[in-house]
């Protein structure tokens, strides 16, 4: 099957930048130097092209209960201009996706939604809205729009300035998680003060024909998805497939660190099986960890205990560029989780050293 | 982009250079290759006394985004190792083909130098 491109496809090529397939994408992997990426998005400030993130708009009558009954986070606290970070989980309470939840301004008095599924899923769950309204007999509208708009990402303590001095009226008075529509270089694009690299932040929903309008608005470092993973690693973000995969690695919200998206009282697919583990209590839990020794953990590592014994899978690891050391994630018993905790991780065959610590392992907004 | 690639060595199809003086074969990797790697992280290296083998792993590199071995172009005693790696891998980034360097090897036979590409040939390799 063909990759599906950014619509700035080619103007990033002739930045310089280094491609990777990603989700079905193929999406820059870096401009630069993934540290000088990151260094910036640190000090400074950088733009991200995410177009590979889906975008599902949801709106009629029957909106809400659609949205409240496939995320388990609730949807009824989001006035007009709120986001809220959820999970979409399967019957078993296993993660299937996770997901930003934007309550748009109303459509024809009718409550709207656009919802962010990662790269690649797209489809799948716009089936899956499709499927469950159906049996549901509910009345709303779902469509799949990711090929109808760009999503950047401008993130960094410049950030506000940039996207300030980018923007017509002020966007910058809004709070972390607020979005609304704002023009931006002249074009009305949907604008979130949300973002995945621990920064402060601003996200754009921009309809697909004026990406390069917007994108060229702002002067500050282009990065790609290489210095995206390092940032959000540090930041102890999740990433679809990888911290979580409903084939090869389920996992529920509670055993991910994202148990702060389950309301249980609301009614959702997933919630009764999501009750029962809350009340029994996880026997694995994802934990941030820095290696000791020389070495860099990678994904798919063997996480053992002192003696040897294997206890779990590295599922996200890294150099990281702002502390200057090897750090990671993965799944481990609970008995293990605990911060300070001594663990190996397996590099190439060799046992390395390695301290369970809290994550996000930065500071972050 | 084009890369620089010295007349003065020879090369290794999977990008390592050695470059002969006194008597030491001295070996890194190539401008190319650590442009596709990108930011090195971090180098594992023999230690000086062991012996390395011609097209056999010698180490390995690990930048931000991949973990690549390291091949020996020839084969002998492992006679020096830039240490330097250890605190400071960016300088395979900075400078490939010179303070970048990883080994010197005493080489055991000096015709196996002769079977490695020339910078010619290794330029049209990765055109």
């Amino acid at each position: 099957m063909p990759l599906q491109t950014p619509p700035l496809r080619g103007l990033h090529a002739d930045r310089g930048a280094k491609f990777t397939e990603f989700g079905g994408w193929d999406m820059p992997v870096e401009f630069d130097s993934i540290r000088e990426e990151h260094e910036a998005v640190r000090s400074a400030a950088g733009i991200f092209d995410v177009s590979h993130m889906g975008e599902i708009h949801v709106t009629g009558p029957d909106a809400t209960t659609l949205m409240g009954r496939l995320t388990t986070n609730d949807v009824t606290a989001l006035d007009v201009g709120d986001s809220q970070y959820a999970a979409i989980t399967d019957e078993d309470g296993v993660i299937v996706d996770d997901t930003v939840v934007y309550r748009l301004p109303d459509e024809d008095d009718r409550p709207a939604y656009l919802f962010v599924p990662n790269a690649g899923n797209d489809e799948a769950t716009h089936e899956r809205w499709l499927s469950y309204r159906n049996e549901w007999g509910l009345e709303a509208t779902v469509d799949n729009r990711t090929d109808e708009y760009a999503m950047f990402a401008v993130q960094g303590p410049d950030a506000t300035g940039l996207v300030s001095d980018a923007a017509e009226g002020s966007v910058t008075d809004l709070s972390r998680f607020e979005a609304r529509y704002a023009t931006v270089a002249g074009v009305e694009c949907w604008t979130a003060r949300t973002g995945y690299t621990g920064e402060d932040g601003f996200e754009f929903v921009v309809p697909w024909n004026d990406a390069e309008t917007v994108w060229s608005a702002f002067d500050c470092q282009p990065c790609g998805l290489g210095a995206r993973d390092t940032l959000r690693i540090e930041a102890g973000y999740l990433l679809a497939g990888q911290d979580f995969d409903r084939e090869s690695n389920p996992r529920t919200p509670y055993e991910a660190g994202i148990g702060f998206t389950v309301k249980l009282d609301t009614e959702f697919v997933g919630r009764d099986a999501l009750e029962r583990v809350k009340e029994e209590g996880v026997e694995e839990k994802l934990v941030g960890f820095r290696l000791i020794d020389r070495g860099v953990p990678r994904h798919g590592y063997d996480i053992t205990n002192t003696e040897g014994r294997v206890i779990g899978t590295v599922t996200s690891g890294t150099m990281s560029p702002t502390l200057g050391s090897p750090i990671g994630m993965g799944y481990v018993p609970v008995e293990y989780a605990e911060p300070g905790t001594t663990l190996r991780v397996v590099v190439r065959g060799q046992s390395k050293k390695a301290r369970v610590e809290t994550i996000p392992f930065i500071e972050t907004v | 982009m084009s890369f620089d690639v010295p007349e003065d060595r020879r090369y290794m199809e999977s990008h390592e250079w050695a470059l002969e003086t006194d008597d030491v074969v001295r070996v890194g990797i190539t401008e190319f290759a650590q442009d596709e790697l990108g930011d090195v992280v971090f180098v594992e290296l023999p230690d000086e006394g062991d012996d390395v083998a011609a097209d056999e792993e010698f180490g390995v590199i690990e930048s931000i985004k991949a973990v690549s071995d390291l091949y020996a172009p020839v084969s002998g005693e492992v006679v020096g190792v830039n240490e330097a790696l250890f605190d400071s891998p960016e300088l395979v980034n900075d400078d490939p083909f010179g303070d970048g360097w990883m080994l010197e090897i005493d080489p055991a036979d000096e015709s196996e130098l002769a079977d490695l590409l020339s910078a010619d040939e290794y330029e049209d390799q990765i055109a």
